[in-house]
């Protein structure tokens, strides 16, 4: 099972890199949505580096769900899904499965974007290393979670819109975690411990809810 | 016949509209009274000491708030029983459950903001609970939007259990990661003694009045469904006769 598992992972990450364009195409939007920030809000860098970590988050939630869609959609449209549905792994595996490469493909590479876009914001020092360990920490939430939005959404009329309704108040938590250890550390107000520890069970109680929830949608479609 | 439950009674849709034909009136009529005595003995009160007139908004919007987390809480169960149970009734319930449920969610928001300017100074305040409201309200919206979204009745309505599960076990994640971003509203404290009896009175009969406009709505809703489902049953049924007529195979 963990042979036809990882061979899921390597297939999909495979495609990705392959297929090209959709991971490019969702730096690229994180680029240019940092780069809006400050002609939105005024070039004052003192202003900017204060809201850096929230503003860097939520343009990386935004970037990331371009990129959801995709997590079945393709595999949906070629049959392989089907394919993969009377497999030996078990649907709940597919997803997972699929949910990981998703955050290799996606969550890594926007999490290493992150830090030279904060240089663009003017990201406090001190905030770059838990910047990029709570994104590395959190991202896994929004393949895993986003994965189901993928999922329900696959066989409805304007799924790419729905998606950002139906799964963006999910990635809440995240959003709210992931922020607060960085200003803490930044503020120096403390908590950064605590809220870093909710941020990665967060991410764990996804990796679990994620497939289950996506597997379920997926059967009741592919039946 | 006498060993069903009135769960598996209530699976056939006949024996639901017979009952509910005769508890409806009922239960529209109590949810009337009540409303109406709760909110007339609610403006009859003394003004309060800090918020003078406005405290009245509270007698509307606690009852709207509550009843927001109660729909959520009916569409997870009836959810739960259409996906683990089949059952036939659970779909219906959760589909008419959601629209009502946002709408008085959206009461909720509304009289909380209306609420909000004389006691506060704005319309609107980032604080823990608003902002629960707020979420709570698009899961709703998302709930509805997806089942327009698919073409195929019985597939939306699995799939938006799905989604109607899937916020339930992430709702308590939210609501804490909202207190723990912001805590400005006071503390819930209708039963702790918090608010004086002259208040409590009313706003018991008018949570229960309103409860009961809730249920009854639902139960109007869920009629409204099954009569919509028998009417195009129907009609396909007539199209096929037609075409049958016609010599051609439908």
């Amino acid at each position: 099972m963990m042979q036809s598992f990882l061979a899921l992972v390597r297939r999909d990450l495979g495609l990705a890199v392959r297929e090209g364009g959709a991971v490019g195409t969702a730096l690229g939007f994180y680029l240019i949505v940092v780069t809006m920030l400050p002609l939105g809000l005024g070039p004052d860098l003192k202003q900017l580096g204060r809201i850096a970590p929230g503003m860097l988050w939520i343009a990386l939630l935004l970037a990331a769900l371009l990129s959801l869609a995709r997590i079945f959609e393709s595999d949906d449209e070629d049959g392989s899904l089907d394919v993969l549905a009377t497999g030996s792994l078990p649907l709940e595996a597919v997803a997972a499965a699929k949910s990981l490469a998703h955050w290799i493909s996606t969550g890594i590479p926007l999490t290493l974007l992150a830090p030279l876009l904060g240089l663009l914001l003017n990201l406090d020092l001190d905030a770059y290393l838990p910047l990029v360990a709570t994104m590395l920490v959190g991202t896994p939430a929004i393949s895993f979670l986003g994965a189901v939005g993928a999922a329900l959404t696959l066989k409805a009329r304007r799924g790419g819109l729905l998606i950002a309704l139906l799964v963006l108040p999910l990635f809440i938590p995240t959003l709210i975690f992931g922020i607060s250890a960085v200003t803490s550390i930044m503020l120096d107000t403390g908590g950064s411990r605590a809220a870093f520890l909710i941020l990665s069970a967060i991410s764990l109680g996804s990796l679990v809810i994620g497939p289950i929830a996506s597997a379920a949608a997926l059967r009741l479609q592919l039946q | 016949m006498q060993t069903q439950t009135i769960t598996q009674k209530l699976a056939n849709p006949t024996f639901f509209m017979n009952l509910s034909a005769k508890i409806l009136p009922w239960l529209s009529s109590f949810a009337a009274i009540l409303i109406i005595y709760g909110l007339t003995l609610g403006f009859a009160t003394p003004p309060d000491y800090q918020q003078g007139q406005t405290v009245k908004i509270m007698f509307i919007h606690v009852p709207a708030a509550w009843l927001s987390m109660m729909a959520y809480g009916l569409i997870a169960v009836s959810s739960f029983g259409l996906l683990v149970f089949r059952h036939p009734l659970a779909d219906v319930s959760a589909k008419a459950a959601a629209p009502i449920g946002a709408v008085f969610t959206l009461i909720a928001l509304v009289t909380g903001s209306l609420w909000g300017k004389p006691t506060w100074g704005t319309y609107w305040q980032w604080d823990a609970r608003m902002t629960s409201v707020l979420i709570l309200f698009f899961l709703y919206l998302g709930l509805m939007a997806l089942r327009s979204s698919i073409e195929e009745e019985s597939l939306a309505s699995k799939l938006t259990a799905v989604l109607a599960l899937t916020g339930i076990v992430i709702l308590p994640v939210i609501k804490f990661s909202v207190n723990w971003w912001n805590t400005l509203h006071q503390p819930a404290g209708v039963l702790k003694g918090g608010l004086d009896p002259v208040f409590l009175k009313p706003l018991l009969f008018s949570a229960v009045g309103f409860s009961l406009l809730f249920f009854a709505l639902h139960m109007k809703g869920m009629r409204n469904e099954i009569i919509r489902r028998r009417v195009k049953a129907r009609q396909l049924k007539e199209v096929d006769r037609a075409a049958r007529a016609h010599g051609v195979e439908a």
